[in-house]
């Protein structure tokens, strides 16, 4: 009993122990340098008070959805389509193999060129750091489906057009939400590196735009803004995961 | 025999190796299998029973020779011939009578007249309290009964089994020889069934066809004529096992280099 609750304990006394160590740390920097937390707590009220705060949030979270949904809109049906066809597959693959290192923030140049200053450049980076991770794990999906599972269905005589959606999506949903649970990770910490870049709104300006005026406690603020609201959305992402699991008979 | 039900006329399988080399994965076979028969292929790893299955139930075509059934060659798989796996091949993500669902399904029933079959056929195989449970939660005996379930619910003529009782405990496998048994004799299904264990075959065949490796190939074919339900210990029973085992000795030696074989 003791130990269960100590159990549940220590990741808040670590959390305690880091504000601490922060706090005595910052001691010896004057604020401007490297703010202590209460100083950031206060950033916090004063940014949440001038109305700034919430705008940002929302229109970051505004291009991280869309940019994520576009992702996941093109990334599982061409992953199901590769994973079905290997002569596409193989085509495809050195072309795959050679984009997917390159970092999305190395696009940047080119999509300010093409798409200008807003929302339309951090969305594409945002896209293709969700893309990658999204087709990937689908080809791997598809590709690792049982032979068993299309044998028992051709055997029955099922349509091509049922075996695709009662057995090659269904087999490979596990794999896919995998990659899908990657993707928010790598969306959203392209999201800060996107709006840094090119846009004139979001969580990434709002730091960008804090460096400008010397404002290290809203740098801050906003740095642990990020990282809450990542936090927040992989649980949400895991919880559903769970919850699919459970109803794909505990698989996933 | 009047007309046969599956006939396999010099049916062989080659393939070429990565190396590129012609490899006989069975040596040309001549079989006649009559309708409601229940025929065992058994034999060591490399004879090519498995192979002899799958060509029967399409999901191989051969390299010469022909394999028809009821007349007809066979061109790929059937939902006439049902082939049921070792590994179960049903679909983690239905239930049970999701699973037996999917193959009338396929078939093309509508789904009031399909839930009154599978209930039907699920009950057959004892899993009536199991109709809304996941596979993951039966065991591995049950799963194998589902799987039978679905094969049967589709009323094929033909039942294909490949080593389906090769991954269970020896009392589940005895209890499902029995079921398979019972319900082969409800049903008259053609029954061909592949396995590596000579007793199986023994106790559960009315014809063994005894394989033979490098190439693969037919060695003998005993008659069992014995009518069951058998006793597994008994003396009749005993006079065909000590035949069978003495020919597969005559085998073993031959395939000497496959030191994995031990009784």
């Amino acid at each position: 009993m003791l130990r269960s609750v100590s159990h549940k304990m220590l990741p808040t006394v670590s959390l305690v122990g880091f504000i601490a160590v922060w706090q005595f740390a910052a001691s010896f920097w004057p604020p401007e340098l490297f703010p202590s937390p209460l100083v950031v707590a206060k950033a916090f009220r004063e940014l949440a008070d001038m109305g700034v705060l919430w705008s940002h949030i929302g229109v970051s979270l505004a291009r991280f959805t869309t940019a994520y949904l576009a992702a996941i809109i093109f990334a599982i049906p061409l992953g199901l389509f590769l994973g079905r066809n290997p002569l596409c597959r193989h085509a495809i693959d050195p072309l795959v193999q050679v984009l997917r290192p390159i970092s999305p923030i190395a696009w940047f140049p080119l999509a300010v060129l093409w798409f200008g200053i807003g929302n339309a450049p951090a969305i594409f980076i945002i896209f293709l750091a969700a893309f990658y991770p999204v087709l990937l794990s689908t080809i791997s999906a598809v590709v690792g489906i049982p032979p068993v599972y299309l044998k028992v269905a051709n055997n029955f005589g099922a349509k091509p057009g049922a075996v695709f959606l009662r057995v090659i999506i269904p087999a490979a949903f596990p794999g896919i939400m995998v990659g899908l649970h990657i993707a928010v990770g790598t969306a959203w910490i392209h999201l800060v590196a996107g709006e840094m870049l090119g846009a004139q709104s979001g969580l990434g300006y709002m730091i960008v735009d804090a460096r400008n005026f010397l404002r290290t406690d809203w740098i801050m603020a906003g740095m642990l803004l990020i990282g809450i609201i990542g936090l927040v959305i992989n649980q949400a992402m895991r919880r559903a995961e769970q919850w699919l699991g459970r109803r794909w008979g505990g698989v996933a | 025999m009047t007309t046969p039900k599956i006939k396999l006329c010099a049916a062989e399988k080659h393939y070429s190796s990565p190396q590129g080399e012609d490899v006989i994965a069975l040596a040309p076979v001549n079989l006649e299998i009559a309708k409601g028969e229940f025929v065992c292929l058994v034999g060591p790893s490399g004879c090519g029973k498995t192979t002899l299955i799958n060509l029967m139930a399409g999901f191989e075509k051969t390299t010469a020779g022909t394999v028809t059934i009821d007349g007809r060659p066979v061109k790929g798989t059937d939902p006439d011939h049902i082939m049921i796996f070792q590994d179960y091949g049903l679909y983690p993500w239905r239930t049970v009578l999701g699973n037996v669902l999917f193959a009338l399904e396929a078939k093309g029933l509508k789904k009031k007249e399909a839930v009154e079959k599978a209930t039907e056929y699920i009950e057959l195989v004892g899993l009536t309290k199991f109709t809304e449970s996941f596979p993951h939660q039966l065991s591995g005996g049950m799963k194998q009964r589902v799987a039978i379930a679905r094969a049967l619910a589709v009323e094929p003529s033909v039942l294909f089994l490949d080593e389906p009782f090769g991954a269970l405990d020896a009392f589940t496998r005895m209890y499902l020889q029995d079921e398979l048994l019972r319900l082969w004799q409800e049903k008259r299904p053609t029954v061909v069934f592949v396995t590596h264990d000579l007793e199986e075959a023994v106790y559960l065949g009315g014809r063994v066809v005894l394989m033979a490796p490098g190439p693969g190939r037919v060695q003998k074919v005993i008659d069992i004529r014995l009518p069951w339900p058998r006793e597994r210990t008994g003396d009749s029973l005993g006079k065909y096992r000590r035949e069978l085992f003495e020919e597969f000795h005559l085998v073993h030696q031959q395939a000497s280099g496959e030191a994995e074989y031990v009784i």
